[in-house]
């Protein structure tokens, strides 16, 4: 990431530039046109088996690649803008899901196995009574708090010590590595009080309706991309002010940052912890679309993978970060149906492919391409500046 | 089946009542009752704290009937109709527990009965105390120390049973414990007084806990009233402990180093690709399965061409598993890491990449599951230091082997032209090239030699632990943790920093058990690098010596 794209478009100081042109508003509309309008319109009213039906199974899918969506544009403020490499993005979305799946599991009620107040595995572990963490948890609006000062307190904390010190680069992705595989460990256990290797699931209801219900359903979904856009926009507006800026300096040539007067610890910090709440926003959307949280997705290949999504679309830049999020886990989905044995050799490959071949992503490679006919057409005439974008 | 089961009747004779005994509960249509039917009733159908009596009763008669019935109920073969009936379902078939009466067709609707876990666990501790009174010396072996610091009252008669009937001097003497254990509980102070006294001999952690509960004060109270029961509780566990402590002591000691040298093997290859050459393989884990898989190999070669030679497959396993990593490794370099050289982050997702096939590669080669890799005779079995410290042979080898390995790699670093060649590049490249050294090639020798460590530690993992596909996604992350722990640049630091982390882990595993352990190793060492990343620095700077 050395060679920095956007000092060489020459961005212009020191006014604001617009969130999007024109053309880049259309299309955020158009998105938020389809999740909300097209959508639930054509899953809800168009029958079954009429050919613009979409499936409840799209559904969920497209519901689920959302949510890793937001995660990647998480990761893309961190890694592509700020050039930290997070293998511990995995951790904070568990630990934002499983601040919901509480007040999920606490809305079971007595519809458990065993009919108890309790969930069925406190009851299985012997366990009279819930312990102190899981208290309030019945609230609602605590649940979501939780959801965001879990990982958002934990992200600072971490990140104070780590950059105080000045940790960075592998260093960085090392520990933060180690990060998610302690928790992952910790979560395994049975006596940690969150389900053990089962984790949360056999939800039943939020705000006391139903969850298993096509409305339901719908509205999660539409939620879902209600907060991708928000956050897509969020992100835009970051790294196009002054702070982005600083962000993107910090990754280009951090030193010289530093002789320009600027303390990067600040920076960092409020960028990585930024990121940790929006991956713990996603995590607590995933969890009731998927209907389980376990302690899998902690694995330190879990977080891996997030990175590999934002590297297939490109890094540094937002729309990159959505696109590879739904172009890998949609490959993801169709592989493990279609040929499961060939899923890890493939996603191997896209890994080692991306970073020997495509540096820049598809988005990357797209503008290159395009830079490249535009020239061809008309020499001379203005470079693809969009490209940036 | 009156005949006490210490004077063994002849191999068929028993075999014959074995049959008899299963026939009498397998059998359908023997109406013959196996358990009052009241106590069935409760194991079946009654709330937890029935339950619970009810194996109390089962274990004090004795009944090896008994034993037949809560082994089915932990398998879940026991189930209820309509929470009225207990049924026992095998292959299909469905008998009633209570009558024995064979039940055609299966009823409709039959329930599992659900056990928690502290039912479970009343089960197990029925069932251990069942046992001992086995006719197979080593099933009551291990019953008996299932039994330590679990048994209570209502298993006391069959603890006197068993130990009336037990011939076997190391039994006899765990029952005698566990007996006494028991009996403290007595209301009769002289019972008590022999029974700690008793304990004295015992060197178990649980003994222990049970002395020291009686020398508590409860407020004003003595739990213990007796003086004399005091003060000789008072001397045993003080004979207790300090049995306790030195074998605790040397138990730790020895785990520590052991999981040091394993430590030492798996971040050793990685201290060189990645100290030396700043290259961060992730795939390193998969080399060291690879090693291990080639053990496996040349094990199944030996089997099968050699058997009389197969004590000594190691012999060739080795060298194998160090060529066949090392080639791999090479080919991964030549292949991919070459062009990532200076992008670290890049090189990390690379080489993930590459570890994911490499782990669905050998899924598809040899399947998912475990395979099988036998220790030469010679590495099994171990020394007994303490009647709870055993060495065993295989891990001994392994500290020893790795003490070889680490050897051969300073001299390989220090004394031949290849470690000067590697030195002078990591030292400074450009002046090397000037030199006339070949660069590119010596960093494929390198991590060609990175590599082939990785696939030696494969080798001697091969022989205490699982061997499976997965097998270096576990030590990825410890690995990673040793070297940036012992700081880049430096086999040193590795050595200490391996041998540190192994005994420290042992050590609090000792106190807040294995995962707690690890996660607190996994925090000191993120509080470490907080406090000293100088270390962590050193990769721009110069760092020759090996």
């Amino acid at each position: 990431m050395r060679d920095a794209t956007t000092a060489r478009a020459g961005l212009p100081l020191p006014g604001r530039p617009a969130l999007y042109g024109a053309r880049g508003w259309a299309g955020v509309a158009a998105a938020a046109g389809l999740i909300v309008f097209i959508a639930p319109l054509l899953n809800l009213a168009v029958p079954a088996g009429a050919a613009l039906h979409l499936s409840d199974y799209s559904v969920s899918l497209l519901g689920k690649i959302m949510c890793f969506a937001i995660l990647a544009l998480a990761m893309d403020l961190i890694w592509g803008y700020t050039g930290i490499l997070s293998l511990g993005h995995g951790a904070f979305f568990a630990l934002g899901g499983y601040a919901f799946g509480m007040y999920l599991m606490r809305q079971i009620g007595l519809d458990g196995v065993y009919k108890s107040p309790l969930p069925d595995f406190m009851v299985f572990l012997d366990w009279k009574a819930y312990p102190w963490y899981w208290s309030f948890t019945d609230h609602f609006w605590y649940a979501l708090l939780l959801v965001v000062l879990v990982p958002g307190v934990l992200a600072f904390v971490f990140g104070y010590f780590a950059f105080r010190s000045r940790i960075k680069g592998v260093y960085f992705s090392i520990i933060t590595q180690a990060m998610t595989f302690a928790f992952m460990l910790l979560f395994f256990r049975n006596d940690t009080g969150f389900g053990g290797n089962n984790g949360f699931t056999d939800f039943k209801r939020i705000l006391d309706i139903p969850i298993q219900t096509p409305q339901m359903r719908m509205t999660l979904f539409v939620i879902t991309g209600v907060v991708l856009i928000a956050t897509l926009l969020l992100a835009r507006f970051i790294v196009t002010s002054k702070f982005g800026r600083v962000l993107t300096a910090i990754r280009d040539a951090e030193s010289r940052v530093m002789f320009s007067g600027y303390d990067p610890l600040w920076y960092k910090l409020a960028i990585w912890t930024l990121s940790a709440v929006l991956a713990g926003i996603a995590g607590a959307l995933y969890v009731p679309q998927v209907g389980i949280i376990n302690p899998g997705e902690m694995s330190p290949a879990m977080s891996i993978e997030i990175a590999i999504w934002v590297a297939v679309g490109g890094r540094g830049s937002l729309v990159g970060a959505i696109l590879g999020a739904f172009l890998v886990n949609g490959a993801k989905s169709w592989f493990t149906v279609a040929f499961p044995e060939y899923w890890l050799f493939f996603l191997g490959a896209i890994f080692i492919a991306v970073t020997l071949y495509l540096p820049r992503g598809v988005v990357g490679a797209f503008a290159q391409w395009k830079a490249r006919s535009t020239s061809a057409k008309a020499a001379g005439s203005e470079p693809a500046q969009k490209a940036a974008a | 089946m009156r005949t006490p089961l210490y004077r063994l009747p002849p191999l068929f004779l028993r075999i014959a009542m074995m049959a008899v005994l299963a026939s009498a509960l397998w059998l359908p249509g023997v109406t013959r009752a196996a358990l009052p039917a009241s106590v069935i009733e409760k194991l079946a159908l009654g709330e937890t704290e029935d339950k619970i009596a009810a194996v109390g009763e089962v274990v004090a008669a004795a009944d090896p009937e008994g034993l037949n019935f809560l082994l089915l109920l932990l398998d879940g073969k026991v189930q209820t109709v309509a929470n009225k009936q207990a049924i026992i379902v095998r292959d299909g078939k469905a008998v009633d527990a209570v009558t024995g009466k064979d039940i055609a067709p299966p009823p409709e609707g039959a329930e599992d009965i659900i056990l928690n876990n502290r039912l479970r666990r009343e089960i197990e501790a029925a069932i251990a105390a069942l046992k001992l009174v086995s006719a197979d010396r080593t099933a009551r072996l291990a019953a008996a120390k299932a039994l330590e610091g679990g048994a209570d009252e209502g298993m006391l008669p069959i603890l006197a049973k068993a130990l009336e009937k037990e011939s076997d001097p190391e039994i006899k003497a765990l029952l005698l414990i566990i007996q006494a254990s028991v009996q403290l509980k007595s209301s009769d102070a002289a019972v008590r007084l022999s029974a700690v006294k008793a304990l004295a001999g015992s060197s178990s952690s649980s003994t222990k806990t049970v002395l020291l509960a009686i020398l508590e004060k409860k407020g004003d109270e003595w739990a213990e009233p007796d003086a004399a029961v005091r003060a000789e509780a008072q001397i045993s566990l003080e004979a207790v402990e300090r049995r306790l402590v030195t074998g605790q002591r040397i138990g730790q000691v020895f785990s520590g180093a052991s999981l040091g040298s394993i430590l030492l093997l798996a971040a050793l290859g990685l201290a060189i690709t990645y100290g030396l050459m700043g290259v961060i393989n992730m795939a390193h884990g998969e080399l060291i399965m690879i090693g291990a898989y080639t053990t496996y190999m040349v094990q199944n070669l030996f089997r099968a061409h050699a058997p009389g030679a197969f004590n000594w497959y190691l012999l060739a396993a080795v060298p194998m598993a160090f060529i066949v990593s090392a080639l791999v490794g090479m080919v991964l370099e030549r292949v991919v890491i070459r062009f990532l050289y200076g992008r670290p982050l890049e090189t990390l997702l690379a080489t993930w990449g590459i570890s994911l096939m490499l782990i669905q590669g050998v899924r598809t080669l040899f399947g998912a599951q475990n395979v099988q890799v036998e220790n030469p005779v010679w590495m099994s079995g171990g020394v007994e230091l303490l009647s709870n410290v055993v060495l065993p042979y295989s891990r001994i080898v392994i500290i020893g082997f790795s003490g070889v390995v680490l050897l051969l790699v300073w001299l390989a670093l220090t004394r031949t032209r290849l470690g000067l060649f590697v030195r002078g590049v990591t030292q400074n490249r450009a002046i090397a090239s000037c030199m006339g050294v070949h660069t590119a090639r010596v960093d494929t020798w390198c991590f060609g030699l990175g590599s082939g460590i990785a696939g030696l530690a494969g080798c001697a993992l091969s022989q205490i632990g699982n061997v499976g596909p997965d097998l270096g996604q576990s030590y990825i992350v410890d690995s990673f943790m040793v070297v940036v722990l012992g700081g880049v640049g430096q086999l040193a630091g590795t050595v200490y920093a391996a041998l540190g982390l192994g005994v420290v882990n042992k050590f609090l595993e000792g106190w807040a058990g294995a995962v707690i352990a690890k996660i607190i190793v996994l925090v000191f060492i993120i509080i470490f690098i907080q406090k000293r990343p100088q270390g962590l620095f050193a990769l721009k700077g110069r760092f020759a010596d090996a």
